[in-house]
């Protein structure tokens, strides 16, 4: 029987505070898609990284094919076989698909007839690319086809994927799966990552669950169910929410024909977007990221704000012109999808990033900053929706970003808005957390508030939205009520389906991420 | 395989670094003297003596060293609150200059009064004129997003070409001898001295108040803090609905407000009246305060200081030890690099790192 094609043993690396992998073993088969599975923190990544040479590990031995290595460095990964598609692409806008492969090979293979290898690899896995177009001219699910196109260049045995799928339509998924399998066939083994169990269980022959940086389990996850993997990856039962039926009220957040030009060239314009929140109702946006999310969201949050106030209507009152801080005024919330930057000061600690937003509850006193309320405030937002930070005194950017999410949505939901708009409200949080925060985001509706929900995870917007709509190239779809619809559904529309030809499209993308 | 050295962002500020990072600078400082001097064919212990000690020796010299300080301090923590928002004021010695010519041009207009309300008049209009020759790089910035880096540095010029313009001109003391000088302020017109027997004055207590107002603006009140949101992270601030207009307006306008009033106290102090230059440089070397100080007021009030005791000593040095001018500025100048340089130790410790061979990431 042939050796393993990668065995780790002991694998250990710890971060100054922090074990990120701790006597970690694993055995990796030729042919065989191999799911590492984990929630945020896990160290799944840095287990990736070790492998792929980018980081050194503290103890342990690696081997491959069954002799040991030593992998310093990418290089080193790559000669011996190792493919690594990243979760953040890395590659020029500015640059064609062919020379942005042509920079990550070896010279002796970036040479001429690049181009028809391209062609070549691309038929052959079913992943259509047009060696000569500008990848700035490409949807997210095109720009993953070139980083695996890249890597199959290399003839790999050994493709590391890092969360591949949040970036696609539930089609697109489907088409990458089968991309997968027809590799895994051909011998090339495939190292997974990802959180979604629904996922590993359609595609993956084994798993190694990681919690805490420690292996958890093994297991082969065709014959586990979802709860039984979501034990061994969080240490204990999914927790689901509670969703009742919804109890709509007046229309407290109303879009009325919104158009709005990009505001830089790899923007999107919005196109008479029309759009009704009701009090006490959760309307979610699904749709692939870049199809004009930013700029609806800039719109309504007041960051950018439009020319014709009456296109935004906040509890009938007309808000286009308005700023960020007057619509707050107005009891509007906003959860951004960048935490650190935007959401949150990274340098300023948790008590002035209360402050932030915050302001308005009582922690202020004639223009002068009431330190002790802050400290409050802050304090209940991090043990009401158990934030692990040190206190109100840590700085935002000592989070990890699942906790720092928790506590801006918490911040959020404390300043007891009307109308609440939510971007990406779990992305990049762990399992727990992420029900959690939509639970709050339920009870939330339940209380009255009209909620938009923003985000790219179809199970979170099914989950717990009442109606939902598609957004693709700045175009908004119909809202439909989610009895009505279904993932499929929603995967045509956020394939731009609903968009009738003919019509004028401000998007400089071509239809997004149809794999 | 080669060692290399690499700074490596630290998580948090380090407080130690903070107290170090000044104690190691003054030693490079001392080292690097010790060269200099020594290759200038000087003891550098007598230099040293001139510079740091000789200055401050008599009670006349201290006077003189918070005197300096003075307009420093009032300069600096007004910049500081801009730069703590990212508004790059760099024409402080025009604002200080348009203060100078209000404040001045009120006392020349009445140089015969009397009144007690002459010298608040003066003070009052001295601001006045710093906030307005800060606020047409604010204009500029927000209305056409004009750079107040350009701007504001070149309005530094038409300023001292102005007050060139008129101390030969309408305002020339037509009993000068034809020097371009106005006359003299009346006594109503001048800052009372504080020290007996030195020049210093009342404009120091107002300094100082001028800086902790500056230390409760930027620490305790929200419009401070959203200041310090809008130089941290301008997004954030756009985010939380601080307005970016009116961020640039007020660190602007404070930036003119203090270099105004230090240009009036010093055509009010030590001056006495108009001459066709009224700073040596305090409006420049204010930047350098504020952020020696690292744009905090406690930090600045030391930092002027030390500027201040810098001019003295240059001065003493080529006094006493016959130094060229050249060597003085040098010194100077590689004291407040250190200062400055040794502040990355703050945010950055140093690592011994093993380079890697070859390879980038894919």
């Amino acid at each position: 029987m042939a050796p393993p094609r990668l065995q780790l043993h002991g694998i250990t690396k710890s971060y100054p505070g922090v074990v990120a992998n701790s006597d970690v073993s694993l055995e990796v088969l030729p042919g065989e898609i191999h799911a590492v599975l984990g929630e945020n923190g896990a160290g799944k990544s840095t287990l990736m990284k070790i492998i792929y040479g980018v980081v050194k590990p503290d103890g342990g031995t690696i081997a491959w094919e069954g002799r040991p290595v030593t992998i310093a460095n990418p290089a080193r990964a790559r000669r011996l076989g190792v493919g690594m598609v990243f979760q953040h692409f890395s590659l020029f806008e500015t640059l064609t698909v062919a020379e942005n492969i042509a920079l990550a090979l070896e010279p002796d293979r970036a040479g001429p007839g690049l181009s028809e290898r391209i062609r070549d690899v691309s038929a052959k896995y079913g992943l259509p690319l047009d060696p000569e177009r500008h990848v700035h001219t490409m949807s997210v699910g095109e720009r993953q086809r070139v980083e695996i196109v890249r890597c199959l260049l290399q003839d790999p045995k050994l493709l590391i994927m890092d969360e591949p799928t949040s970036v696609l339509t539930p089609q697109a998924v489907d088409k990458l799966f089968e991309t997968l399998r027809r590799l895994a066939a051909e011998g090339c083994s495939i190292l997974y990552i990802s959180h979604k169990l629904d996922e590993i269980r359609a595609l993956c022959h084994k798993a190694t669950v990681l919690r805490a940086g420690r292996v958890t389990g093994d297991c082969d996850p065709r014959r586990e169910s979802s709860s039984s993997l979501a034990r061994m990856m969080i240490g204990g039962d999914l927790p689901h929410p509670r969703h009742r039926e919804a109890q709509a009220g007046d229309a407290a957040l109303v879009v009325t024909d919104l158009s709005l030009p990009a505001d830089d060239p790899f923007g999107t314009t919005l196109t008479h977007v029309n759009l009704t929140v009701r009090a006490g109702e959760i309307v979610g946006i699904a749709g692939v990221s870049g199809n004009g999310q930013q700029e609806l969201l800039a719109a309504l949050s007041g960051e950018r704000p439009v020319p014709d106030a009456a296109t935004i209507r906040i509890a009938g009152k007309a808000v286009g012109r308005l700023d960020a801080g007057a619509r707050r005024a107005l009891r509007f919330a906003f959860v951004p999808e960048d935490r650190l930057g935007r959401g949150a000061v990274p340098e300023m600690s948790l008590a002035d990033n209360a402050l932030l937003t915050a302001y308005r509850e009582g922690l202020v006193a004639h223009g002068f900053i009431r330190a002790d309320a802050v400290r409050e405030f802050a304090e209940a937002t991090i043990s009401a929706y158990g934030v692990k930070a040190s206190g109100p005194d840590a700085a935002a950017r000592s989070l990890s970003g699942g906790n720092l999410q928790k506590f801006i949505v918490g911040r959020e939901i404390r300043q007891r808005p009307r109308v609440m708009v939510a971007a990406q409200p779990t992305w990049g949080v762990d399992v727990g957390a992420a029900a959690q925060i939509r639970q709050a985001l339920l009870d939330l509706r339940d209380a009255g508030v009209a909620i938009l929900v923003v985000s790219e995870e179809l199970d979170e917007l099914f989950e717990i939205c009442d109606r939902l709509a598609v957004i693709a190239q700045g175009r908004l779809s119909e809202v439909k009520s989610v009895r009505d619809t279904n993932a499929e559904d929603i995967g045509m529309l956020m394939s731009g389906s609903f968009i009738t030809p003919g019509t004028e499209s401000g998007h400089q993308y071509s239809p997004a991420g149809a794999i | 395989m080669l060692t290399l050295l690499k700074f490596e962002a630290r998580p948090e500020p380090s407080r130690v670094a903070g107290w170090i990072s000044p104690l190691l600078a003054a030693g490079a400082t001392l080292i690097v003297g010790f060269v200099l001097f020594t290759a200038m064919g000087k003891n550098p212990w007598v230099a040293f003596h001139a510079f740091f000690v000789k200055p401050v020796a008599t009670l006349y010299g201290v006077g003189e060293l918070l005197l300096k300080a003075t307009p420093l301090m009032l300069i600096a923590v007004g910049l500081a609150a801009g730069y703590r928002a990212n508004v790059w004021n760099i024409g402080a010695e025009g604002q200080l200059t348009m203060g100078a010519i209000f404040g001045g041009g009120v006392a020349l207009a009445l140089q015969e009064s009397t009144s007690p309300l002459l010298l608040p008049l003066m003070l009052v209009m001295g601001v006045a004129g710093g906030v307005l020759w800060a606020a047409i790089p604010a204009f500029l910035r927000t209305r056409f997003n004009a750079n107040e880096i350009l701007t504001s540095l070149m309005l530094v010029y038409v300023a001292t070409l102005t007050l060139s313009l008129l101390v030969h001109g309408a305002w020339r003391d037509p009993e000068g001898f034809n020097f371009p000088q106005s006359k003299m302020f009346g006594d109503a017109a001048m800052i009372p001295i504080l020290l007996p027997e030195t020049r210093l004055n009342l404009a120091l207590p107002l300094a100082l108040a001028v800086v902790a107002l500056g230390w409760l603006f930027m620490r305790k009140s929200l419009w401070g803090f959203r200041m310090r949101v809008a130089g941290l992270a301008p997004a954030a601030a756009n985010y939380a609905g601080i307005s970016a207009k009116r961020t640039v307006w007020t660190g602007l306008l404070i930036g003119g407000a203090c270099a105004g009033l230090a240009g009036v106290t010093e055509v009010a102090g030590p001056l006495g009246q108009l001459l066709p230059s009224v700073s040596p440089g305090y409006g420049f070397a204010a930047i350098i305060v504020a952020f020696v100080g690292r744009l905090h007021p406690v930090g600045i009030v030391f930092a002027s200081l030390l500027m201040s005791l810098l001019y003295l000593g240059g001065e003493s040095a080529q006094i006493n030890l016959a130094l060229p001018s050249a060597v003085t500025g040098l010194f100077q100048g590689t004291l407040l690099f250190f200062l400055l340089a040794a502040d990355v130790f703050i945010n950055y410790r140093l690592r011994v790192k093993r380079p890697r061979a070859g390879g980038i990431p894919a």
